[in-house]
């Protein structure tokens, strides 16, 4: 498997293509419908991340040192943005993911979706996947 | 003086229009959020940063002795502009939501008794919702909602069964920051003093689009802020009438607020200060009254003519879209539009609109008890001040129409 930084550097050249927003936005759209990333009892009010603007759902699944993501939210752009995290996150150590530092979305372009004051549930989302690193370590 | 009659120059006055946000030409539609401000609010502050600058109230120097005259300026602007009766009954705020925190400590801690109510209505902003909340708790009062019906307007009929000897005040907005619809607050005033029951009025939205005379209204509060009315952030009014503000105790207590001090016994000073406790803002405050002064400088006919002619635009291009819905729908509607589109999540158009260079509102707009009730998670609200125009909203209409064909 590669690790957390080729992920990112595979997103970053698959972004490097798009030469205006209208594109970048296109494939966060065919990205958000074309991913069916939670399943029924995972979108459930516990797995539940409430952000002002938009609505998060993420499950941890932990499997043999592993920690598998599954994720969904009510819009579609932050719902391809998720997907993006996913393939990202999914699959790693809590090590890996304690220690990855996301610049990936920055050289992306999609960094003022995460800024705090956006509130639409991705910054809260990232918070959330360290928890799980972090209490999964914890717990091993 | 000549009064300003086209959007053209008005827009001349307003830098923050002619700007590029994401290489787009800016249309901003947030006004319902705060306005941009005309230049002379800009200079009148920049003049005081860089030099206009003295405590006011406290001291002999020239420094201060301008900056109090510039404060003092304002309030009488300010009391002008709303028709109060003496410039007493003009309280510098933070905002809105500080004069409503204001009366909701103030008044009911001299008038709300246990087992009393307080009235509000289900369109309300969380800032005229979360203050009578606290209050009825902490007194152990009970809070009533005012329903509204499925186009966003008061249940009048509704009124009397909840408006009995026990209410002992009614806190409603002149015009909700969702529906934009004007409510009939003056019908609502009217049997409410039959009850002997004063009424506060939310005037964040309203100050800005109806012209308003507290005297004819007969309210007994009026609050609204600054960087709504073309002023800067971090100031409001709070007007009260004479025999409620001096019945009410002082809410924060500090310098400007006091008569005599000792440690057995500090007297209050008279209104209006006795509510302006601490250096109140007033840098802010003078600006507001430059605003207030800006607000003026431009024609009534004209302003009623072009927001009509706003919504008559958009009332028609929204409906024409397949699968919109207007919340809010009335014969009273300012240039105010929350609508929602089915099976698309206002985020994602904002998100899209905004990369287009509109700036809109999405998500549950301060108001979540009303989302509840109309069963949304959230809106996207496009909300126009008077520098905006008919071609600016042509470009928003297409806009949306393109957000939308990248969503289907």
């Amino acid at each position: 498997m590669i690790t957390i930084k080729q992920a990112e550097q595979e997103i970053i050249e698959e972004f490097s293509i798009f030469t205006d927003w209208l594109d970048k936005y296109e494939y966060l759209i065919e990205l958000g419908k074309s991913l069916p990333i939670i399943s029924d009892n995972g979108r459930q009010e516990n797995n539940l991340i409430k952000g002002c603007q938009s609505r998060v759902w993420l499950a941890a699944d932990y499997r043999e040192g592993r920690i598998y993501f599954t994720a969904d939210s009510d819009a579609i752009i932050t719902k391809g943005i998720i997907s993006l995290l996913v393939r990202v996150f999914s699959g790693r150590t809590p090590k890996e993911i304690i220690e990855a530092d996301l610049s990936f979305i920055k050289e992306i372009g999609l960094q003022d979706n995460l800024s705090p004051s956006r509130s639409n549930g991705l910054v809260s989302m990232i918070r959330q996947i360290k928890f799980y690193a972090v209490a999964f370590a914890a717990n091993k | 003086m000549e009064l300003i009659k086209d959007v053209d120059s008005i827009r001349k006055l307003f830098p923050a229009l002619d700007q590029k946000v994401n290489n787009k030409s800016l249309v901003y539609f947030d006004n319902g959020a705060t306005a941009q401000k005309p230049l002379s609010v800009i200079e009148l502050t920049d003049k005081m940063n860089s030099g206009v600058n003295g405590n006011i109230h406290r001291a002999v120097h020239e420094l201060s002795a301008r900056t109090t005259e510039l404060y003092e300026g304002a309030r009488e602007d300010i009391r002008k502009f709303i028709n109060a009766k003496e410039r007493e009954e003009i309280i510098f705020t933070p905002g809105t939501t500080a004069s409503i925190n204001l009366v909701a400590n103030s008044f009911c801690q001299e008038f709300l008794k246990r087992g009393d109510a307080v009235i509000v209505t289900e369109a309300e902003h969380h800032s005229n919702i979360v203050p009578w909340q606290m209050a009825c708790e902490r007194i152990g009062a009970e809070l009533r909602v005012l329903p509204v019906d499925n186009n966003g307007e008061w249940m009048m009929e509704k009124l009397a069964g909840i408006l009995d000897d026990k209410v002992k005040i009614i806190s409603v907005a002149h015009i909700s920051n969702v529906l934009g619809i004007v409510n009939p607050v003056k019908e609502l005033i009217n049997a409410a003093h039959k009850k002997g029951v004063p009424v506060m009025i939310d005037g964040a939205q309203g100050v800005v689009h109806c012209k308003v005379d507290v005297q004819d209204l007969d309210c007994d509060f009026y609050a609204f802020s600054g960087h709504k009315l073309y002023g800067p952030t971090g100031i409001g009014i709070l007007y009260g009438k004479r025999e409620f503000l001096d019945r009410m105790p002082p809410w924060l207590g500090g310098g400007d607020m006091v008569g005599t001090v000792s440690f057995k016994k500090t007297t209050y000073a008279d209104l209006p200060l006795k509510f302006e406790a601490g250096t109140p803002n007033f840098i802010g405050a003078a600006a507001l009254g430059e605003a207030v002064r800006f607000v003026r400088s431009i024609d009534g006919d004209f302003l009623k003519t072009h927001e009509d002619e706003l919504v008559n635009y958009l009332t028609n291009s929204l409906s024409s879209i397949n699968g919109v819905k207007v919340f809010g729908t009335s014969a009273n509607k300012i240039s105010l539009f929350s609508f929602t589109v089915e099976g698309v999540h206002p985020t994602d158009l904002a998100m899209l609109l905004d990369k287009m260079g509109v700036a809109l509102r999405s998500g549950l707009m301060c108001s979540e008890p009303l989302m509840t009730k109309f069963g949304v998670t959230g809106m996207l609200r496009a909300s126009l001040a008077m520098y905006n125009t008919v071609s600016e909203s042509e470009y928003f209409i297409d806009s949306l129409k393109r957000a939308l064909k990248m969503l289907s």
